[in-house]
């Protein structure tokens, strides 16, 4: 096969192999995806198809109309089509504003090479395991009515009301929304952008194109598989956005996710929210039906290079300038209402008592030392160290896991593509996030009720449904890269007679070694930070971080608020420390080659 | 091509298969829980398991917890499900292969759901001779009274001392000039004060009159949040947020709380009640045994140990409740700061599982939109 008609074009080498291949090798390729395809699939029907049809099944058995009047009754209510329509306005909003504050970062990331860059990275990386409610605290912290923000400006144009309305408007919603996946874009664009050969720019450049046209006609069309990549995930999340609906967003707003939690456990009626449930979940899968179309259509091969070539220093004053703006921007939307929680919790707040006004003075560190007093002798107590642990172990799981399911399935993704299992199984992909995490729970509920799968009260379940959520993310990191490894590379290696397996460990690992690291980092802050599902089905004797958290955050009292403040900069540090560390884990071969 | 609608046809079957299965579980599931009975029973040295479902706010001192195990050679296994709405519905799901053998915490704005899905069995617990007539609400025993506690207004009492104004006295001061944009209230779809509190006014200005009420708060300024830790941390000015209202819907345990948790101790709490004749809502709080328990001695042991005095006089430091058994004796802090409405709020359980979507729905229309 002539090498060079397969670099230009995807379809054209498919094309051609489909006419070389004889048809034993058809097969057998086809046979080889369903292999592959195999442990993820049976690990999603097992915990993930199993339990969701059992509680639709037992929902829907309880209404008397059956699902087809339901769901009338939900199309001609002009309430639920509102509800649809603002989940996904505000989906496509916050999907269009974390690119655009993103796409700068991931050029930063992937263009130049400084000092502090994997702190920064770490630090962006934190947002995305925070709970909300600890999110809404900072925003307040910052932005609320006594925040910081409002405090200043109120001093100095002397105003009686704050002048900046924060919670419980659309802005707030937004502001979270890039605030939590900002690291998507980052991570996923700037990864893939930094093994793009800039002498592709470059030659674009020396022909005469200005920087508008190059970024236009060279970079965003070789980008557009990884963009279209992180602006699905980052607009699945902002479509099954819970947490910050709720809190920031306040009563007005109701997204899908919401409605079906209310229906669920308000009104417990079932059939609805299953019928919600089910909508959600087509939207979601119609979704990525024309995500795999159009990235079919966009990926090609290239010449992935390594950072070496690619990144350059912060030479001239021109980069310098822009790497300093970016830094700028990213630290106050990030880690500044992060930063401003952290500070609060050494902050002592009942100093002040009766002296409005004033924030605080008094630093103390009286809320980390409660941390691991167990002041009421309460059976539930369990010291930081236990949650801490928990959370690391959770989270070790779920990367294994979740690595060890995504990779055969990213593989088989990038390898045929078009092979029948590959067309029929990617879009199932993503469905556990498009999953309310209160369906899935009570799935979980009604279907792992019976020996030898009595997993209901089971500190198992736990990583299990960390890794539903992980898994797609894995495949998602993974399949770009793998896609565009260009197969002579492959096929070479197999000519000079390696086994599929040395193939693989040769050179498939060592060119995927930077997005399997990145597929790890999202494994874990995934686990770290998940709080839906784990409420669901966590077991007190073993509380995550998050759960600790909420605890605190559930009782009134200052010191309980200085606790859940002081829990969550530990859940910053560990978090912060956890990415750093997983960035270090580079070996030598893999990730540079 | 037509493997591939094999293909298709293939994956399509396991789904449905895995779904399939579910059904066949259900009519078998009595032989099996008896099984799963017997197997719990075997646990090693000879102790059984006692398995409670609750909410998260559920608490009890290590101490007390042991006492109950030694005595009975039992070992307790405690599931916390979520807030209450989500735990009870979590034993309603279950409740063909019950989770659990007692259920705590299912109060009187739920009551009637969890008696119509019949997942209680009755139990005539001696310990109800000691219990005060007006918290027994199921006639049937099925639900036994635990705990009570009052949803109330609570206010920041620096803030009314320095503007020199007084705090409200009734629901109908809410809607005076002078409390405008003053108050905090949670929503009553998401959470469980926030319910209480629509009950309340629906208990003094009746079906005709609570919305035109909430009408006037609307127009006075009321500020509608998602949830108590939003209310009570972030807008209310009289606890650690330092938010800008200084009237929250909270807890009437609250202020107790304020100067239980306080950092550094102090004297007097910052926050109190208003406890005035009709308020404040009271939430009781009952216990069942679930039906089909294959535990059903462990089970009535343990509702008669929470209605014990030994653990009622735990509870109320634990979960900021007040005892349902009238000697239980309170602690100093919780006697010394707590104020208990003479009359709170009355709304009859029937009426309120029969209404409580349609009030919720009219509410949400009138104010939040």
């Amino acid at each position: 096969m002539a090498a060079g008609l397969d670099r230009d074009c995807a379809s054209v080498s498919e094309s051609t192999s489909d006419v070389v291949q004889p048809r034993a090798e058809k097969r057998r390729s086809q046979i080889t995806s369903l292999l592959l395809w195999l442990p993820p699939l049976v690990f999603l029907l097992l915990f993930y198809f199993y339990p969701l049809g059992s509680i639709f099944e037992i929902s829907l058995s309880r209404s008397e109309e059956g699902i087809w009047a339901v769901l009338q009754d939900v199309l001609a209510s002009s309430r639920i089509r509102g509800v649809i329509g603002f989940t996904l306005g505000q989906a496509l909003l916050s999907t269009i504003l974390t690119l655009f504050f993103g796409l700068p970062g991931a050029y930063l990331v992937a263009r130049y090479n400084f000092r502090g860059k994997s702190l920064l990275m770490a630090l962006t990386g934190i947002p995305f395991v925070m709970p909300t409610l600890v999110v809404a605290a900072a925003f307040n912290a910052l932005l609320g009515p006594r925040g910081w923000i409002n405090l200043g400006l109120m001093g100095i144009f002397n105003l009686n009301l704050p002048p900046i309305q924060f919670t419980n408007t659309l802005g707030a919603i937004l502001i979270a929304h890039v605030f939590y996946n900002t690291t998507i874009v980052l991570r996923i664009l700037g990864d893939f952008w930094s093994h793009l050969d800039p002498r592709m720019e470059q030659a674009a450049q020396v022909l005469g194109a200005n920087r508008f046209q190059v970024l236009r006609k060279v970079t965003l069309p070789l980008l557009s598989p990884a963009l279209a990549a992180a602006a699905l995930l980052v607009f699945i999340f902002d479509f099954t956005s819970f947490g910050v609906i709720l809190v920031l967003g306040g009563p007005r707003f109701a997204t899908l996710e919401v409605e079906i939690y209310n229906q669920t456990i308000q009104f417990f009626n079932l059939p609805l929210a299953a019928v919600l449930s089910i909508i959600q979940l087509v939207m979601t899968l119609g979704l990525t039906i024309l995500y795999s179309r159009l990235t079919s259509r966009l990926n090609r091969p290239i010449n992935l290079r390594p950072q070496a070539i690619t990144q350059r220093r912060l030479n001239t004053w021109r980069s310098r300038l822009f790497a300093g703006a970016v830094i700028t921007l990213l630290l106050t939307l990030l880690v500044l209402p992060l930063a401003s929680l952290a500070l609060r919790s050494v902050t002592r707040l009942e100093a002040d008592m009766g002296q409005r006004g004033e924030v605080s003075q008094g630093l103390t560190l009286d809320y980390y030392r409660e941390l691991s007093v167990n002041r009421r002798g309460s059976l539930f107590f369990r010291p930081p160290s236990t949650a801490i642990s928990v959370s690391l172990g959770y989270a070790a799981i779920t990367v294994l896991l979740a690595l060890a399911l995504g990779l055969p399935a990213a593989w088989a993704l990038a390898g045929n593509q078009n092979s029948t299992a590959s067309r029929l199984f990617d879009p199932l992909l993503m469905l556990p996030l498009g999953t309310s995490a209160v369906t899935l729970g009570f799935g979980f509920l009604v279907a792992f009720d019976q020996p030898p799968l009595d997993l209901r009260a089971s500190p198992v379940l736990i990583p299990l449904a960390h890794t539903l959520v992980a898994f797609p993310f894995v495949v998602r990191s993974l399949t770009p890269a793998l896609r565009s490894i260009r197969p002579n590379i492959r096929q070479a290696a197999a000519v000079l007679g390696a086994s599929p397996g040395r193939v693989f460990r040769l050179v498939d690992l060592p060119l995927i070694g930077r997005a399997l690291l990145v597929a790890a980092v999202f494994a874990f802050t995934i686990s770290i930070g998940e709080f839906g599902a784990t409420a669901l089905i966590y077991r007190p004797e073993f509380p995550t971080v998050p759960i600790a958290i909420f605890r605190y955050l559930s009782q009134p009292g200052g010191l309980n608020y200085g606790q859940a403040l002081a829990l969550s900069t530990i859940l910053m540090v560990i978090t912060g420390g956890g990415l750093l560390a997983i960035e270090r884990f580079r070996v030598a071969e893999i990730g540079e080659f | 091509m037509f493997r591939k609608l094999l293909m298709v046809g293939f994956v399509f079957l396991f789904i449905l298969s895995a779904c399939a299965e579910e059904p066949d579980q259900g009519t078998t599931s009595v032989p099996t829980t008896a099984d799963e009975g017997t197997s719990a029973e075997e646990t090693p040295a000879g102790a059984r398991q006692l398995r409670v479902m609750t909410h998260d706010s559920f608490a009890i001192s290590e101490e007390v917890a042991q006492e109950f195990e030694e005595t009975h050679n039992v070992e307790l296994q405690i599931l916390q499900s979520g807030d209450t709405g989500t735990a009870l519905n979590r034993a309603i799901l279950s409740k063909n292969n019950p989770l659990a053998d007692v259920f705590y915490g299912v109060d009187n704005t739920y009551l009637t759901r969890s008696l119509d899905e019949g997942i209680f069995e009755p139990y005539q617990s001696p310990q109800l001779a000691n219990i005060p007539e007006q918290y027994r609400l199921d006639s049937q025993n099925r639900a036994l009274p635990v705990d009570w506690g009052d949803v109330c207004l609570n206010y920041d009492k620096i803030y009314f001392e320095e503007i020199g104004i007084e705090p409200p006295q009734t629901l109908e001061d809410l809607l005076e000039p002078e409390y405008e944009s003053l108050l905090v209230v949670e929503n009553p779809a998401s959470s469980s004060p926030g319910l209480a509190f629509l009950l309340a006014t629906i208990g003094v200005f009746g079906e005709d009159g609570y919305l035109e009420y909430w009408e006037g708060l609307v127009e006075n300024d009321v500020l509608v949040v998602q949830d108590w830790n939003t209310a009570y941390y972030t807008e209310f000015s009289g606890s650690s947020g330092r938010g800008p209202r200084p009237i929250v819907v909270s807890y009437g345990s609250s202020p107790a709380a304020e100067v239980i948790f306080a950092d550094p101790p102090i004297e007097e709490p910052p926050t109190a009640s208003v406890t005035a004749d009709n308020t404040c809502f009271r939430q009781i709080e009952f216990v069942g045994i679930l039906s089909g328990t294959p535990n059903r001695d462990l089970a009535e042991l343990w509702v008669d140990f929470m209605l014990s005095t030994t653990f009622q006089e735990d509870m109320p430091m634990q979960m900021f409740v007040f005892p349902v058994l009238e000697d239980a004796e309170l602690d100093d802090a919780f006697q010394q700061y707590m104020e208990i409405p003479e009359n709170p709020v009355q709304v009859d359980v029937e009426t309120i599982s029969e209404n409580r979507e349609e009030w919720l729905q009219a509410w949400t229309e009138t104010v939040l939109q």
